[in-house]
């Protein structure tokens, strides 16, 4: 059959669409990172509603997401940080469990350090904050404000 | 004793196993041509051209629809129970598991289904495909198979752009009309959707539709008879056998793997 | 004639026949066939010589049409054999039979031509397909196939874009270009006006003459096939009464008779209200 380069050029097009589409939904959407991530750890006494896929945070901006959560010879929340290859974090950087909004999704927010040297691939965050688990706090405030009374 | 109801029962089964027989040896002639030169890549792109392209307008139109439809729906729910942050979220799940595949291939047999299935039984009618097999060329490898693979292969394509768009549909509704953050409806999105949960599966559902609607279409179409009423009940079964073999092996699929 | 009315012998080779050859080139042995539940041949036992213009005559549903594709392979008897150039096709696999087919170019009642390829692409098919031609080679080939069927300026048309006549003679250059033996013909008079009528004959004899091909034709239109024609098979009652066109006029069997009453009576017919309406006109 004689080509039709208006066609096959309009074909190459959706096609290009389609997979551009299906590698939006995975990855953006999805969630699948490339290669060449840098992974940090981080143990917890709680995560509380801290999901896989929860995004990590430095200075409010997103850095990489959650890839694993499990627990530890100890039974304290031990949980994988996935985060793009060319963030540079000192080894006194910090890692708190934050609430977006009040009753939001849970997410990773990381503090930096002041120290000179940064944290290489593989290695445990030294420095972590709980999450505050709401019914804990209101308990604690009807205790409190039960105990006043007496 | 005679019992009419129960010879047509039977009479049915053994047509019906009779028929998947065919359609059987019917794939493994479209896989086996295809493997063999010549590989007729211009006739795929042609192919491709005739299914996909010409889809895309209703495939993308619907999908905008769709997914508007969606975000005003999720949110008139959700803002009942105060969780309108989650439309994105909705949207998002019920699209990529069910309606993105689902909705893409009713709309793709309706549109290219009827159309590969017309054509081909037209061909036979008019005894093009005798032609080409006293040219010395296989009607399948020549005819066929093309347009098999393309409905397989444009079908995921086709699935990915439908739900992109009812996304953006649902974002126009929750963000522009009622008042959405647009950050959150991404948030909400992003986090409960991921890869091997649920994109992984519903573009396998995608291709599984589209082997589907491929073979159908294309059978219905080889075997029709060569009158006018054969190109027309042809064209007819397919979009019905084809409708009715997506919805019931979502079903399967969303059953047995939880997706 | 050497059998007086019931001519079911080969009948006379004539001229066209190369000398000392008494053999069929094309021959159909006790062939029985049931399509649909109908039994369309019962015993069919008829041949066809080589380098002759055969014609194959019949009522409608005789199977004329289906004959021909017995011979082209594309149906497969119940019973009995066809040979065609010496190979058995009646029970050949498919992938065999295509070696036979390439001796053999078939035209369509309709033409057949793929309606989604230019007259160019259509007639070009079976040497882009089979030969190892250059795209150079292919198109002065195609070129010069579509000039001696008398079609100028066509190549790009599609096959919807040409009339009923101009598709057939596509169709025939398409059936010719890789220089068969044998030619297949369904019916190429049906639906045609007296002038397209005659050019097609003219292009059959030609094809005949100049290329020395075989030619079975299937026909209803009596004046051209007894013009054309060296050997008559006339199919009734799913067998085949053979002879020359001389044989065929002058046969006692009363079905032939009939035939040709029916025939003959239908063209006066048709000229007599042609010339009545003129007439009422006039």
């Amino acid at each position: 059959m004689q080509p039709a380069p208006v066609r096959d050029f309009v074909v190459g097009i959706f096609v290009f669409a389609g997979l551009a589409a299906i590698a939006y939904l995975s990855m953006q959407v999805g969630g699948v990172r490339g290669p060449g991530g840098f992974v940090l750890y981080a143990t917890f006494d709680q995560i509380g509603g801290l999901t896989e896929r929860a995004p990590v945070v430095v200075s409010g901006v997103k850095v990489g997401q959650v890839s694993k959560i499990g627990l530890d010879d100890d039974l304290r929340a031990r949980v994988e940080l996935d985060l793009d290859p060319d963030v540079k974090l000192p080894i006194d950087t910090s890692a708190a469990i934050m609430t977006q909004g009040v009753l939001g999704n849970q997410f990773i927010a990381l503090e930096p350090g002041a120290e000179e040297e940064m944290l290489r691939a593989g290695e445990e965050i030294s420095f972590t904050e709980s999450a505050v688990l709401l019914e804990r706090l209101i308990g604690k405030f009807v205790n409190d404000a039960g105990l006043k009374e007496d | 004793m005679r019992v009419p109801a129960v010879e047509n029962l039977g009479f049915a089964t053994l047509k019906l196993i009779e028929n998947l027989g065919s359609i059987a040896m019917f794939s493994v002639r479209i896989l086996s041509t295809a493997m063999v030169r010549p590989l007729r890549i211009r006739r795929f792109v042609n192919e491709v051209y005739d299914v996909g392209v010409l889809s895309l307008s209703i495939v993308c139109l619907s999908g905008f629809a769709v997914g508007a439809v969606l975000g005003l729906q999720g949110y008139d729910t959700l803002v009942r129970f105060g969780a309108e942050a989650n439309v994105g979220a909705m949207v998002g799940l019920s699209l990529v598991r069910e309606l993105g595949p689902v909705l893409t291939a009713l709309l793709v047999i309706g549109r290219a289904g009827s159309a590969v299935a017309a054509e081909i039984a037209t061909m036979v009618t008019t005894e093009q495909l005798d032609g080409l097999r006293m040219m010395s060329v296989d009607p399948v490898d020549f005819v066929v198979s093309p347009k098999a693979f393309a409905l397989v292969f444009v079908m995921p394509l086709l699935a990915a752009l439908f739900i992109v768009f009812a996304l953006m549909g649902g974002y126009l509704v929750g963000v522009m009309l009622l008042g959405l953050d647009g950050g959150t409806y991404f948030a909400s999105l992003e986090s409960s959707i991921e890869f091997r949960g649920d994109i992984v599966p519903s573009f396998s559902k995608s291709l599984v539709f589209g082997v589907l609607v491929g073979l159908i279409a294309t059978y219905r179409g080889f075997t029709s008879e060569p009158t006018a009423h054969g190109v027309s009940a042809a064209t007819t079964g397919t979009v019905v056998t084809a409708s009715v073999c997506v919805l019931l092996f979502d079903y399967v699929i969303t059953a047995l793997w939880g997706v | 004639m050497p059998n007086g009315g019931n001519w079911e012998g080969p009948g006379a080779p004539d001229v066209r026949t190369p000398p000392g050859e008494r053999e069929f080139r094309i021959a159909a042995d006790g062939v029985y066939l049931k399509l649909g539940g109908r039994k369309v041949f019962q015993g069919l036992t008829c041949g066809f010589f080589r380098g002759q213009i055969s014609v194959v005559l019949g009522g409608s549903g005789a199977g004329k049409s289906t004959l021909l594709r017995m011979i082209g392979g594309l149906t497969r008897p119940d019973r009995g054999t066809i040979r065609v150039a010496g190979v058995d096709v009646s029970r050949l696999p498919e992938r065999q039979l295509y070696r036979v087919r390439d001796r053999i170019g078939m035209l369509f009642q309709h033409g057949a031509l793929l309606d989604s390829m230019t007259v160019f692409e259509n007639v070009a098919l079976p040497l882009r397909e089979h030969s190892q031609l250059s795209e150079s080679e292919i198109e002065a080939e195609v070129m010069r196939r579509l000039n001696s069927v008398g079609l100028e300026n066509v190549e790009r048309l599609y096959p919807r874009e040409l009339s009923g006549g101009m598709n057939r003679r596509a169709a025939l250059a398409r059936a010719i270009v890789k220089d068969p033996e044998i030619v297949l013909v369904d019916e190429p008079f049906s639906g045609l006006d007296p002038i397209n009528v005659r050019r097609i004959e003219a292009l059959l004899t030609q094809l005949n003459q100049e290329l020395g091909i075989t030619l079975v034709v299937t026909s209803h239109h009596l004046a051209s096939s007894l013009r054309m024609s060296h050997r008559i098979v006339f199919m009734v009652d799913g067998r085949a009464l053979s002879g020359t066109p001389d044989d065929l006029l002058h046969s006692d069997d009363q079905r032939v008779v009939q035939f040709l009453e029916a025939e003959k009576n239908q063209s006066t017919e048709a000229y007599v209200s042609a010339i009545h309406a003129g007439g009422g006109a006039g």
